[in-house]
């Protein structure tokens, strides 16, 4: 027990230090803070963008799924590389109109594509309301990683307390730069750890992959190929499409592009990204790998398969590091969230209401709310219940409902006025909340139509009324939103 | 600062980057099955693996093409 204790109080010191260290020799404006003042290099924005693909969500969850669900998991591989592969095209137009006009958050960019802070507001909100429950995840998930590598002896409470105030610090002091930071060590621990249990548990227990694999199908026929009906190839195709059409919605990395140095980082990325996230592979066979061998995790319970078979497995010093790369994995995505949900508030809705708001005291505000926003998140992963789950389901849901309006706004001047693209977000908002709040799913809505049909995922109605609203309110009001006549110092986005 | 860079055209070799989409969400319904393994993965996920390797191997390709071109900005 005090072995992995110590491994991983010294890898939380070590997260905490380098946290604070990536302030030095710069000082941390606004822009400083939320978007490294735009002088991060390939690697840098890599890792940034690298972070979403190992939350705790893939270290807990997709070994969880692999576990729980069998091949329903794989869609966590696929969505991300098509995703990448549309950021090639995407990023790189982003980058190009945000980088002269110093934009720090996500909501600007509608701000100033549509010149309309009644969007920004919008988008402002869907974002943190996106945010904290994934915020709350993190937490929760780092509570459950610290709590089972430990063997008990710290709580996922006090794990949740002291993962607060390290994300607090170091987001205060460093804001992104932390972030950057910590990724690094992040990444190095999460391809050690994952590459070394997902290689050696199937060849320990079952002598290899295929036959780690003929031996579940043989335990559990129709485990590894998708269904008939539920989780079957419709389901998996439009979520696999809403889930990469959100992918680059989420306020933090949409916010990480602005990052870069220059645009020819993310095609860079674009490039190496699918390949990095093969790690998650491995960690799917660790869940395999836990099937047969520590049978009988019902429900959220199969979110521990991979903690359990390792401890099956393992001494205290190898749970140990995995414990301490399963912190590190909730610490990173945990201080971008809260970065760029700092950001937002202080940015797109403190300064509108604030006549007197400089960049000083945004920056200010934005710090001050951290504290704020990870205290709220942290009583909401202790005293939340199945709620907290239920938000953050809608999280994908919400945030893809930003992009017909991101996708219209690409060209010189937006093709739609700023009320089409606010209508249609606020309407695919309410059908996500209310699909959400009862339950309702293509089967319940539609109850007469084929399989297929009813398999698709529920999320695809709202990305629909969405975009029904938006064109009805787009005819309506046909005169194109007021855009000013973009100056000739803007000559670089077109 | 950036420098003012010229809008980076669409061509025809771009279209390439619709074959992951393809791969991964159009061919999932004709390689849903277990047999035959292939490198000891059921066929669906060496499927899945297969395009997720194709999809760097495509954007490597489009990159190169494009930075042959003098289409993309070269890093400082």
């Amino acid at each position: 027990m005090s072995i992995s204790l110590a491994i991983l109080g010294a890898f939380f010191i070590v997260a905490i230090s380098l946290g604070i260290l990536a302030r030095r020799g710069h000082d941390m404006n606004l822009e400083q803070w939320t978007v490294g003042g735009r002088g991060f290099g390939s690697i840098f924005v890599f890792l940034l963008m690298a972070g979403e693909i190992y939350t705790t969500f893939t270290f807990l969850g997709g070994s969880g799924w692999a576990y729980g669900k069998g091949a329903p998991a794989f869609y966590i591989l696929c969505y991300g590389a098509i995703a990448y592969s549309l950021s090639y095209f995407l990023l790189p137009v982003v980058w190009r109109y945000a980088q002269p006009r110093r934009l720090v958050s996500q909501a600007d960019f509608f701000i100033a594509k549509y010149q309309s802070p009644a969007l920004g507001v919008v988008v402002a909100v869907v974002g943190v309301a996106a945010l904290v429950p994934y915020l709350v995840l993190q937490l929760k998930g780092l509570g459950i990683i610290v709590s089972e590598s430990s063997y008990g002896s710290i709580t996922s409470s006090t794990a949740v307390w002291a993962g607060t105030a390290a994300l607090v610090v170091y987001v205060v002091i460093s804001g992104v730069r932390g972030s950057a930071w910590t990724a690094a060590l992040k990444d190095v621990m999460i391809l050690a750890v994952v590459v070394s249990i997902g290689v050696y548990l199937p060849f320990h227990y079952y002598g290899g992959y295929g036959p780690m694999f003929r031996a579940i199908e043989q335990a559990h026929p129709g485990f590894l190929s998708l269904s008939g009906a539920g989780m079957s190839p419709t389901w998996f195709m439009s979520t696999v499409i809403l889930t990469a059409l959100g992918f680059y919605m989420w306020p933090q990395y949409f916010a990480s592009v602005y990052t870069a140095r220059n645009e020819d980082v993310f095609r860079k990325n674009a490039v190496m990204l699918p390949l990095y996230q093969l790690v998650i592979l491995f960690v799917f066979f660790a869940g395999f790998a836990a099937l047969l061998v520590v049978p009988g995790l019902k429900g959220a319970d199969a979110d521990l398969s991979m903690l359990r078979v390792s401890k099956h497995t393992f001494g205290e010093g190898t749970v140990g590091m995995i414990g301490a790369a399963g912190l590190l994995t909730a610490l990173v995505p945990g201080s971008m969230i809260l970065v760029s949900a700092c950001a937002i508030v202080a940015q797109n809705i403190y300064r509108p209401m604030s006549a007197s708001a400089t960049d000083r005291t945004v920056a200010i505000v934005a710090r001050g709310l951290v504290p704020v926003v990870a205290v709220i998140a942290a009583l909401m992963a202790l005293h939340g219940g199945q709620a907290i789950v239920t938000l953050l389901l809608m999280g994908y849901n919400v945030v893809t409902q930003l992009f017909p309006a991101l996708l219209l706004s690409l060209g010189t001047r937006p093709r739609v006025s700023a009320a089409a693209a606010i209508a249609g977000i606020v309407a695919g908002e309410a059908t996500v909340g209310v699909v959400t709040a009862m339950g309702l799913s293509i089967a319940t809505l539609l109850p007469s139509a084929p399989q297929f049909v009813k398999d698709l995922n529920v999320g695809l109605v709202a990305l629909i009324v969405n975009l029904i609203v938006l064109s009805v309110v787009a005819l309506l009001t046909a005169r194109t939103a007021r855009v000013r006549a973009e100056v000739p110092a803007a000559a670089s986005a077109s | 600062m950036a420098s003012v860079i010229p809008k980076k055209p669409m061509r025809r070799y771009h279209l390439l980057a619709v074959l992951p989409a393809l791969g991964l969400v159009a061919g999932i319904p004709f390689a849903n099955r277990v047999d035959p393994y292939v490198l000891g993965l059921p066929f669906l996920l060496f499927w899945i693996v297969a395009w997720v390797v194709a999809t760097s191997a495509i954007m490597g390709t489009i990159w190169l093409l494009d930075r042959r071109r003098g289409a993309t900005e070269r890093a400082p």
